[in-house]
């Protein structure tokens, strides 16, 4: 349970990559979740497995806990190249054992798949390693402001997402309260199959539930007393601003982005 | 100067329903703390609601500064009237304590230099300067009340509506926002409307309203009302020893100037009371 909540959760630091301002990373990472795609030979693969290691390197986390942090994952990582070994049957065998035939290509495919898994999974949890949701919220805010024309709720979009991380832990502890109070009254969470395992979770979310919408009821009351009214003639406090280090990091990025396309066929 | 002033105010939730609150007639001027007490479903709360405009009465008028509440002035008026409520996680909006204090100003387009100087002096105001990167989860109740009284001065209303805004709060927490709040009138004078059943609070106000029913029963001074009344239990409150002590006191013929309010009143009265006889 533990590890699939550690997932990318925020490490407070002030290395190059924390101090980047979250729009750039964003950028970044979003054109690099594309462009592992165009990977084709093994060149280009050693030039974006460069780029993330770069990135571990420059963040001043361990290799190992964002390994450690994706522990979930690899059973995917794992499932599909497992799959891609099996199933694809192209190049020449590598192995026979009765049913089971392993080609070259397979390999090969497997191991590909399982790096591209792999590499989007570390730069992408590079970024909320790095990044407050607080910054993520305002870098989205601010990149998304232009769909503002097409009246896109930018504003009150961010003003929920920022709102449900804030209530996360409120309800991380409410819900511990209620299956605290449950189990006293003799509700079994831990125990029995499966199935009466799913049952005893609805007498923990029907009252999770019934408080959520209560303490929305409040806030909603809370913001309209303090003056909410939308995000019209709104100012921010929170402002965000490229800087040097900005600019050098595109560059960089840049020219990286370069010897990719230039290295691949 | 009259503040606020509620005119034969009727209003119900539902059109099927009891009327909550009664033919209110009531005016407070500028200066004044008036606490507002009454058992549960009295319509205290709505009381309050109304003066914030978060409520429109069915009939009668709320007149704040002389001027009507209406949808037009609906949002001047709630940057006059503050309001603090009884559940500290569930006003808390921003992500940190100072996130939260900018909401407010946010939301009336506050130039960011003048947000980030008025955000630093009410947290200061209200003893929380050194909290200003801290998460609501990592602050305790009495924490997160002071941090909605900081909201709510950032703005500087003229009138603060407490509604039971120290009932979550443990002795501790509910002193804390006491002095606060008493800290914070003495530095800038607003009407305060206290919605309680805390004794202390009753006692520090300088007027006292009741309601029951939905209806206005007393309009007193809180030291005339504790010495005369005996229906403590019907309004959701304890009788605090002091004021037990006194009235048994009085049945025994004891004749005080005044009704003592707490222990040292009390003491006075009791070690002074031969010397004038």
């Amino acid at each position: 349970m533990k590890s699939w909540l550690v997932i990318g959760q925020y490490v407070p630091g002030n290395s190059i990559l924390h101090r980047l301002d979250p729009r750039t990373k964003l950028l970044l990472i979003f054109s690099y979740v594309i462009i592992v795609f165009f990977a084709n030979n093994p060149a280009s693969y050693a030039v974006l497995t460069f780029f993330a290691i770069g990135a571990i390197f420059l963040s001043k986390l361990s290799i190992s806990y964002i390994l450690k942090g994706i522990t979930p994952i690899w059973f995917f990582i794992i499932f599909s190249f497992l799959i891609h070994l099996f199933f694809t049957r192209d190049g020449e065998v590598l192995w026979q054992f009765q049913q089971i035939t392993i080609y070259y290509g397979g390999l090969i495919q497997g191991l590909t798949i399982s790096l591209r898994f792999l590499l989007l999974i570390m730069v992408t949890s590079l970024l909320t390693l790095t990044t407050s949701p607080m910054e993520i919220t305002d870098a989205l805010e601010n990149l998304l402001a232009p769909l503002q024309k097409w009246k896109v709720p930018v504003h009150e979009l961010a003003l929920m997402l920022s709102i449900s991380l804030r209530f996360i832990p409120t309800l991380m502890d409410e819900l511990d309260k209620i299956s605290k109070a449950q189990a006293s009254r003799g509700v079994d969470l831990k125990t029995g199959s499966l199935k009466s395992r799913i049952y005893a979770v609805v007498p923990l979310l029907v009252p999770l539930f019934i408080s959520a919408f209560r303490r929305a009821e409040d806030l909603a009351m809370a913001m309209e007393a303090r003056g909410y009214r939308g995000g019209e003639g709104r100012t921010k406090l929170r402002q965000l601003k490229y800087t040097m280090l900005d600019y050098q990091a595109a560059i960089i990025y840049l020219v990286i982005i370069i010897i990719f396309f230039y290295l691949r066929n | 100067m009259t503040k606020i002033e509620f005119r034969d105010v009727y209003f119900r939730y539902n059109e099927d329903e009891n009327w909550v609150l009664r033919n209110i007639n009531l005016s407070i001027n500028a200066d004044e703390s008036i606490a507002i007490i009454g058992h549960n479903g009295s319509g205290k709360s709505t009381i309050a609601k109304l003066i914030n405009g978060l409520l429109i009465p069915q009939a009668g008028d709320i007149l704040i500064d002389g001027e009507k509440i209406t949808e037009r002035n609906l949002w001047e008026v709630r940057r006059k009237v503050g309001m603090v409520f009884q559940n500290p996680e569930n006003q808390f909006v921003g992500t940190t304590v100072m996130d939260d204090v900018a909401f407010g100003l946010e939301n009336r387009g506050i130039p960011r230099d003048e947000m980030v100087h008025r955000i630093d002096e009410s947290l200061r105001e209200v003893g929380m300067q050194d909290f200003f990167l801290h998460e609501a989860h990592h602050l305790s109740g009495g924490q997160k009340q002071r941090v909605a009284i900081a909201s709510v001065m950032a703005v500087q209303p003229e009138v603060l509506i407490l509604d039971e805004a120290t009932s979550m709060l443990d002795p501790l927490g509910r002193r804390e926002i006491i002095q606060t709040i008493q800290h914070v009138r003495q530095q800038h004078g607003f009407t305060i409307l206290t919605i309680t059943h805390d004794l202390d609070e009753i006692s520090s106000s300088d007027r006292l309203l009741v309601l029951q029913n939905g209806k206005l029963v007393i309009d007193t001074k809180p030291r005339d009302w504790f010495a005369q009344t005996e229906d403590w239990e019907s309004l959701g409150l304890i009788a605090p020893f002091t004021t037990k002590l006194a009235n048994i006191l009085k049945d025994h013929g004891y004749r005080f100037p005044s009704h003592p309010l707490n222990h040292e009143e009390l003491i006075e009265a009791i070690w002074t009371y031969n010397l004038k006889e």
